[in-house]
């Protein structure tokens, strides 16, 4: 009798683990549609293909640089490791997670996120760090970011953060509880659609110009991560003007590459030269650049780094090639989609922030 | 640390493993430790209040024990006296008793009363006062619990001078009755007599007991998580604006605050004995079925049993028998006549008690107010007695179904009403909120989508009538039988333990806990 409870006990007990793990996956945001950015961060791990350039940063290098276009113009293997609002300790732990799978020659990390030295937003933290692989990267990310109302324990069992959703679940909740689609090339999250820069509103004076303590010590720490590692570090600030790049700002990250013997690039007054034409290139009033603009920063960009640096042209490896020829038919077939949804309906319908999840 | 805090359960889980664990001699002083562990971490500042109160016990119960042994000893040694002699003697060591015991309440009735109320008594005198000669608020910490524990180590002192509880030599044990964490937050009142049986005794590993205090305590998470930590939402709103939930929104509100605190408190309680339970400790039962009380004097022997028990031993009783309340008795009787006489005593230890209990609860007119009007309501019943009494006798309606149905919603509906002024906290404002369900007509706000907008989507109203079936369905049942544990125990073992998998996954999945919500506080905590 003894022996049938424990049984049983034991039985329940592999049950009850079975079905919360099932719940969790359940419940967990799948970000497939609408709000992708959810996604980027996992899928990296699903690149079988090596990548001599990494990007790090927020939506300034996911949405401005086109990974397809710079293999197709340089050959140059790139993966864009960013996510919405992705703090500067984020990028690091990111660089320091991407360490464990490969060695790039190049990490360009975009500086618009010094300018946060607290953790801001917890949702914009669970987009970033959720799609991590564990390790101590990713239990250190999640301490230097979570936001008061947070607890570690959440990261943990993502059903004791989602656990409300129950009652919001989509039909791609179940579609992809076990298996999700890609959303991103590499990385780069495509819009086609156009909506020409408008007015910005003026910069207000800040109190105190000085970069965060915190953000610039993650910074030191990026820079020391690739000198150990022999990896290029570029710093840049993508091209886009809002939000406003203060000059005190640039100062400083040109004063720390300096220091620190590395490339800093600020892309705002190099918009003619790369060719971006605001009233076309940008997707959102300014704010991001579409797939045109991305193309031509990719270019302009892929073009400075072949110069600059010892890249290989992957195209010639049939191997590597292979790979880069199913991600570029993906990347032309999503392109001609938005095209087609664009000229149908004037706006994107399945795409976007505002796709609504089936 | 709240108790649904993952820091709680983390906490738990170290406590449970470690009681079983460690050799069985340690059992006691480790609950101990990790009582004075929860409360550190709760405020390290709180430790100086409870240690006052553990130690001024510890030592006037020893002396009250002293007093009694060497009373008994010298009446013993003393058989010629005289029995006067004897009386005046016993009279003597009674005063002795009576200082000791004067002082442990002058010190912690004090802490109580100046800890909760010093600033509801200057907000009184101040408003009399005009602006400048206002005096201000004290900065003043409430110890988490302290009205439980308080309440908990007088009744033991009290108990002691009586001469009703041997006095408890150890000042580790004694400690440990004053702090024993599961019952800091929100009670039960335990007496020392019950509670030491098995609170120091050493406890084998039971996989029965074991599984039946986790069962119970899953049980309080739901209630808990699930209903209350909802229904407060909705609560919230609608006591938020009292312009524009009026009338039917009011007895809206007046329905979900009975069934949220209810599953608050209930809740509370059954994680408390639940953990108790698992670890072998036996705390005694603060709720039999409350809401199926046919009268108001019925609904408080069933809904905070272990309060109201500690009122009448330590409060009714003493009133109505000591010297000033027999005096007056007789004086009433005399001057009075025999039907008002009878009844002045009564009335008068009544509302000592009522008074009391209201301000137990919180330091604020609304729960003075909410206490005497439980007193009015109970006075009342007891004088149309008779009238009920030829109710009876004309309609043969006792024992029957429906009138016993009619009985249980009218008292739930009363107290209810009566709890609008905890809801409320102001009185005149209660008193205008329950009047504007008699005046303002509007029920159709229950049917055209209004309760969606209080933040509440229809998700939730399933849920919680989910929950309201299942913690109904479970009162019936336990109506009619002891345990409903031990009925599901006596079925197959993959039904009970289902039961309790269940309660886990409906918990974790539709509590309403995490980023969002922030009602994790238990009601009875502030008290």
């Amino acid at each position: 009798m003894r022996k049938k409870r424990i049984i049983s006990a034991a039985v329940v007990a592999v049950l009850t683990v079975a079905c919360l793990y099932v719940l969790q996956r359940l419940v967990v945001p799948k970000y497939q549609r609408g709000i992708v950015e959810g996604s980027m961060v996992e899928e990296y791990y699903r690149d079988e293909s090596p990548h001599e350039v990494v990007f790090i940063g927020d939506c300034e290098v996911y949405e401005n640089f086109s990974t397809i276009e710079m293999w197709r113009n340089y050959g140059i293997t790139s993966y864009i490791r960013g996510s919405a609002q992705q703090l500067v300790w984020q990028s690091y732990y990111l660089l320091e997670d991407t360490l464990r799978y490969e060695t790039p020659k190049v990490v360009v990390f975009n500086v618009l996120a010094l300018k946060y030295n607290e953790p801001q937003n917890e949702a914009y933290n669970r987009m970033s760090i959720d799609g991590m692989k564990w390790s101590e990267a990713k239990i250190d990310n999640i301490k230097a970011s979570m936001t008061k109302e947070e607890s570690f324990i959440d990261y943990v069992f993502p059903l004791l953060r989602y656990h409300s959703r129950w009652s919001e679940l989509t039909e791609d909740d179940f579609k992809h509880i076990f298996s999700k689609d890609l959303v991103t090339h590499n990385g780069y999250y495509m819009r086609v659609d156009t909506k020409p820069q408008g007015e910005f509103p003026s910069p207000l004076p800040l109190a105190d110009y000085t970069l965060g303590e915190k953000a610039m010590g993650y910074l030191q720490k990026m820079a020391d991560l690739c000198k150990e590692n022999g990896i290029e570090l570029v710093l840049i600030k993508a091209p886009t003007e809002y939000p406003h790049w203060y000059d005190e700002w640039d100062v400083q990250v040109k004063a720390f590459a300096e220091k620190n013997g590395l490339n800093y690039i600020n892309y705002i007054p190099l918009q003619e030269e790369i060719g971006l034409d605001m009233s076309k290139d940008t997707y959102d009033a300014g704010l991001h650049l579409n797939t045109q603009g991305a193309e031509k920063m990719a270019d302009y960009f892929g073009r400075w780094l072949k110069d600059n640096y010892d890249l290989t042209d992957y195209r010639e490896d049939e191997k590597i090639a292979g790979i880069w020829k199913e991600k570029i038919d993906f990347y032309d077939e999503m392109k001609e989609q938005q095209f087609y949804e664009l000229n149908k309906y004037g706006e994107l319908k399945s795409f976007g922030a505002n796709a609504i999840e089936k | 640390m709240l108790f649904t805090s993952i820091e709680f359960i983390a906490f738990l889980a170290l406590v449970f493993l470690l009681y079983y664990v460690l050799p069985k001699k340690c059992q006691w002083p480790l609950l101990l430790i990790f009582s004075y562990a929860f409360y550190w971490i709760a405020d390290p500042r709180y430790i100086i209040f409870i240690l006052v109160t553990t130690v001024s016990a510890y030592l006037i119960t020893l002396k009250l024990a002293a007093i009694n042994t060497a009373s008994s000893e010298y009446i013993s040694a003393h058989k010629e006296l005289a029995k006067e002699e004897k009386k005046a003697y016993k009279a003597a060591m009674k005063a002795k008793k009576w200082r000791w015991l004067l002082l442990c309440l002058f010190i912690n009735i004090g802490i109580l009363a100046v800890t909760k109320y010093t600033n509801f008594v200057i907000g009184n005198i101040n408003s009399f006062l005009d602006g400048e000669s206002k005096i201000k608020a004290v900065d003043m910490i409430i110890p988490m619990g302290i009205s439980f524990y308080t309440f908990q180590t007088v009744g033991y002192v009290i108990d002691v001078y009586r001469g009703k509880q041997e006095v408890q030599r150890n000042p580790f044990k004694l400690a440990l009755f004053v702090s024993f964490f599961p019952q800091l937050v929100q009670g039960p009142i335990s007496r020392y007599g019950e509670m030491s049986k098995t609170l120091f005794s050493e406890h084998r590993f039971s996989g029965k007991v074991f599984s039946f205090g986790m069962m119970r305590i899953l049980w309080g998470y739901f209630k808990k998580v699930v209903i209350a930590d909802r229904l407060i939402t909705a609560v919230t709103v609608l006591v938020g604006d009292t312009k524009l939930y009026t009338g039917s929104y009011v007895f809206v509100a007046m329905l979900f605050y009975a069934f949220e605190l209810y599953c608050d408190f209930t809740g509370g309680i059954d994680i408390t004995i639940g953990i108790g339970e698992a670890m072998g400790i036996r705390l005694p039962e603060n709720f039999n079925l409350p809401y199926f009380s046919k009268n108001i004097k019925e609904y408080w022997n069933r809904w905070h049993i272990t309060m109201g028990t500690w009122f009448t031993d330590y409060i009714f009783y003493p009133i109505s028998v000591c010297g000033p309340m027999l005096k007056i008795s007789k004086w009433s009787r005399k001057h009075l006549g025999e039907f008002i006489g009878k009844r002045v005593p009564v009335y008068l230890s009544s509302f000592a008690v009522w008074f009391t209990t209201g301000i137990w609860h919180g330091a604020a007119w609304n729960f003075i107010v909410w206490g005497l009007m439980n007193f009015v309501v109970i006075m009342i019943s007891q004088e149309l007695e008779p009238l009920y009494a030829r109710f009876h006798e004309k309609f043969k309606v006792r024992g029957r179904v429906p009138y016993e149905v009619f009985q249980v919603i009218r008292t739930v509906l009363l107290m209810s009403a009566i709890r609008m002024f905890d809801c409320y906290r102001n009185v005149p404002l209660t008193f205008k909120m329950v009047g504007t369900m008699f005046t303002e007509f509007n029920p159709q706000i229950i049917f055209d989508g209004s309760l969606l907008k209080l933040g509440l989507g229809a998700a939730d109203y399933i849920v919680l009538a989910a929950g309201f079936i299942i913690v109904l369905g479970v009162s019936l049942v336990k109506l009619k039988l002891v345990s409903v544990r031990e009925a599901l125990y006596e079925r197959p073992a993959i039904l009970y333990f289902g039961a309790m998998a269940l309660l886990l996954v409906a918990t974790l999945l539709f509590g309403a806990y995490g980023v969002g919500y922030d009602s994790s506080q238990f009601i009875y905590n502030q008290f």
